[in-house]
């Protein structure tokens, strides 16, 4: 018995450690996905505190820089309404090719919502129908 | 032709069902000609994928616009290579290689083992066949490669199309999929003998001895493939790193970590008889996460820079992922009692355990990965709120763990097998204990305070001096008799047991690998918005803007500025990064200037014009030590194929193994040793 009780102990201790470091882990990165609608209604501790994950379609000819920041807004329909959110960008990852306003382009952004109720992202992820798969428009025929 | 290809895939989907039936029935029937046309239809379907594919690439390369997938994928002014590459470029296509690359292992499989493992082999062509039909359903009613955006009558022309993403047309991308494709469906071919040995009731380990070579080479696919991915995203993407913990690369990353723990626990189960059931879940695990990796590519589940359009496939995964994992569940289950242990631990020092911990370890850093990939899944699903994890929370999960098992990494190999005592651990481990203390004291004198990468280079020093004390012994043991000199006793020693030493050779290869990461305790970086001749500083370098070159051809317009850089007032060769913008799909890339050395990266990206058009921004990143993981993939690769030569003694282990069973369950007793195709 003595020799299973080390093992139980040992293994106890290395999934203890790990355990714990992955709950700090978690608490020190989680980000809360919202949509914008849901931002406005959050109380101004939650504001400050909370890291935030927000995704919608980038308003066409929104994105303007300033130095190193980049301004733009993001658009969700809710309910037929019409959800807009100011935000900046301002992370060290330079923006992914991806993410552009001449096209429809959805982009999801990382960061803390500021007392002005502008979105200050540090990550920003973007996707556009054609990244990898485009849809067809209306082919050429003739004849 | 377009006809032609999807009824290829059609009559495939019926030769694999039928392969199923067939070789199940004829097996429980007792028919063996039914069995035996079953393997034949595994041919057919090989050879009715292989049409499907050629008409594809022939369309691909030909340009046959009016194909939607062609169009997606491929254009005019794409470069031979990239066009045969846009065969992976997009989801049908994709699915179409997994299924081909099944088809072709599959053919393999039953033409090596035709005429041994006779009661084996249905069970095996039914597991691959299974698998055939369910990625066939994908291939031929979800997400077909061969439908049209125009057709019938009168149409004569269609134009250009849209063209590979620029992103994937790199060369590393055009190797990529496939290496990993590779890696991912060979590992199909451990999982189902391990099923059939179950399915048969085999009390031995044939088909561990078996499958051996194939868990080494896919293993070796799977880490080129990861490597492949790693060096792509660092060229290409231009955010400085190689690998960010995005959903798609954990995926790739999961079967990995669970097929290197395979390849340890199997050798406790070879040398020893322990371990049995855990192989089993082991092996079972690597083939569903393998599953599950391409489901989590394809599906759009989470957000990640990889996910494709969002189509109905994810359902199909889910089904098959849900079907085979209780079947496999049950099939373990009903069958522990042929999966006894055959000894018992008897230490916490010893081999036994190291390699119980090394694979504990190894599957606490999967579910770590795993955990954090889903989280935003299981949240949503727990607590209705989604919520993501990011790099912090991997690094600070996974760092503790790498290290752990680089330590063990050095200790397993050196330490006895059964019971070891504190005396022998004393004289085995002193020397690489010291010289990594040694190492660590010395880096800490040299003014680093990083704890990981303190702890991590003492390490490296621990493991390399373990290893290179082993081949020295065994090298002077051999010189010693037969009087040649130490460089070739190495290699007779390395010959005569290719696995034991290329294993060494590959854990040589990990610990470079981890001077390369470490590395990344002292990345720097910075983003700067510059006039013509303004400069900057970074670390040694300094940046300067002396000028500027647009231009276009008929694939994409470029701009690049002209940086001068000086390394302590040296000066060294222009940097030009390059911004470019693609007509046909209208999106920009980036080429980034990298000035690759042994000791550091300089990595220079071109983010664009700043407020005023003459001003670029740019984001500059020191990277210490990356080439070493460069380098350390070599050496994985080298180890790993000398294991594969075979050795020039055979070795025998002994040890007391199961024959046959006296439950009343047990079938006809076991043929151990009659197979002789272990190195």
């Amino acid at each position: 018995m003595h020799k299973n009780i080390k093992f139980g102990l040992i293994i106890v201790v290395i999934l203890g450690t790990l355990g714990w470091l992955a709950a700090g882990g978690i608490s020190q990165t989680a980000s809360y996905y919202k949509e914008i609608a849901e931002l406005n209604k959050l109380a101004p501790s939650e504001k400050v505190d909370k890291r935030l994950r927000v995704g919608g379609d980038v308003e066409l000819n929104s994105i303007s820089r300033e130095g190193r920041d980049v301004h733009f807004v993001l658009v969700q329909e809710k309910d037929g309404v019409k959800n807009r959110l100011n935000v900046v960008y301002s992370g060290i990852d330079p923006l992914p090719d991806t993410f552009k306003d001449n096209a429809p382009c959805q982009a999801l952004v990382d960061g803390k919502l500021g007392s002005d109720n502008v979105f200050h992202a540090t990550k920003l992820q973007a996707k556009c129908a054609s990244k990898y798969e485009a849809k067809p428009v209306a082919p050429l025929t003739r004849g | 032709m377009e006809n032609i290809g999807a009824l290829a895939i059609l009559l495939a989907f019926c030769f694999a069902v039928y392969a199923i039936i067939g070789s199940l029935v004829g097996k429980w029937a007792k028919r063996p000609f039914l069995a035996l046309s079953a393997q034949r239809a595994v041919y057919s379907v090989w050879a009715l994928l292989t049409s499907a594919v050629g008409i594809l690439l022939y369309s691909l390369i030909k340009g046959d616009y009016r194909m939607a997938y062609v169009w997606a994928t491929s254009n005019h002014t794409m470069e031979l290579q990239y066009k045969v590459a846009a065969w992976w470029g997009g989801q049908e296509g994709s699915l179409l290689l997994w299924s081909w690359l099944l088809a072709t292992y599959s053919a393999i499989i039953v033409f090596q083992n035709r005429r041994k493992f006779r009661d084996m082999m249905p069970y095996v062509v039914g597991v691959l066949m299974f698998t055939q039909t369910f990625f066939l359903i994908l291939n031929g009613f979800v997400a077909s490669p061969f439908k049209m955006i125009a057709a019938g009558r009168g149409i004569v022309d269609i134009g250009d199309g849209q063209g590979l993403n620029p992103l994937l047309q790199y060369w590393t991308m055009v190797i990529h999929p496939p290496m990993l494709y590779l890696g991912y469906v060979g590992f199909i071919a451990p999982f189902a003998f391990a099923i059939a040995s179950l399915a048969t009731k085999q009390p031995g380990d044939e088909w561990i001895k078996t499958t051996r070579r194939w868990t080494l080479v896919t293993w070796m696919f799977q880490t080129t493939g990861v490597l492949l991915g790693m060096g792509w995203a660092y060229a290409v993407l231009g955010w400085g790193g190689y690998w960010g913990w995005d959903p798609v690369e954990n995926a790739s990353l999961l079967p990995w970590i669970t097929a290197t723990a395979f390849l340890h626990s199997v050798m406790m189960q070879e040398k020893k008889g322990m371990m049995k059931v855990w192989n089993m879940v082991l092996v079972s695990s690597t083939f569903f996460l393998c599953i599950f990796g391409t489901f989590l590519t394809r599906s759009g589940v989470v957000q990640s820079v990889h996910a494709f359009s969002e189509g109905p496939i994810g359902k199909y995964f889910v089904g098959f992922l849900a079907i085979g994992i209780t079947l496999t569940v049950y099939l373990i289950l009903s069958r522990l009692e042929y999966l006894k242990s055959e000894s018992q631990m008897e230490s916490v020092l010893s081999r036994e355990s190291s390699f119980m911990f090394n694979n504990l370890i190894l599957l606490a850093g999967c579910f770590a990965v795993l955990w954090g990939t889903l989280f935003p899944v299981i949240t949503e699903a727990i607590m209705g709120e989604k919520i993501s994890v990011d790099k912090p929370f991997f690094n600070r999960v996974n760092i503790p763990i790498g290290m752990f098992l680089l330590l063990l990494t050095g200790v397993g190999p050196l330490i006895a097998w059964r019971r070891s005592s504190f005396e022998s651990l004393k004289r085995a481990f002193m020397w690489p204990a010291l010289s990594g203390l040694f190492v660590s004291a010395a880096l800490f004198a040299a003014g680093i305070r990083s704890f990981y990468a303190l702890m991590s280079f003492g390490l490296c020093a621990f493991v390399l001096i373990t290893v290179a004390i082993e081949f020295f012994k065994g090298a002077r043991a051999i010189s010693g008799k037969s009087g040649k000199n130490l460089l070739v006793s190495m290699f007779e020693l390395t010959h005569r047991n290719t696995r034991r030493y290329g294993g060494y050779l590959v854990h040589v290869g990990i610990v470079i690998l981890f001077v390369g990461f470490t590395g990344a305790a002292f990345n720097q970086d910075t983003t700067v918005e510059l006039p013509q001749g303004g400069s900057m500083t970074l670390g040694a370098y300094t940046l300067k803007v002396v000028g500027f070159e647009e231009g276009e051809n008929e694939n994409y317009s470029w701009g690049r500025p002209k940086i001068a850089v000086t390394k302590y007032g040296e000066e060294l060769p222009m940097m030009m990064p390059e911004q470019r913008f693609y007509f046909a799909s209208q999106t920009p890339t980036h080429e980034i200037a990298l000035r690759r050395r042994l000791n550091e990266d300089l990595y220079i990206n071109y983010a664009g014009p700043g407020t005023n058009n003459s001003n670029v921004i740019l984001q500059v990143y020191v990277n210490p030590l990356v080439s070493w993981v460069w380098i350390g993939y070599w050496v994985v690769l080298f180890g790993t194929i000398i294991c594969l030569i075979p050795s020039k003694t055979k070795l025998v282990f002994p040890r007391t193994e199961v024959v046959g069973m006296t439950s009343k369950h047990a079938g006809k007793p076991a043929q151990v040793g009659t197979n002789e195709n272990e190195s």
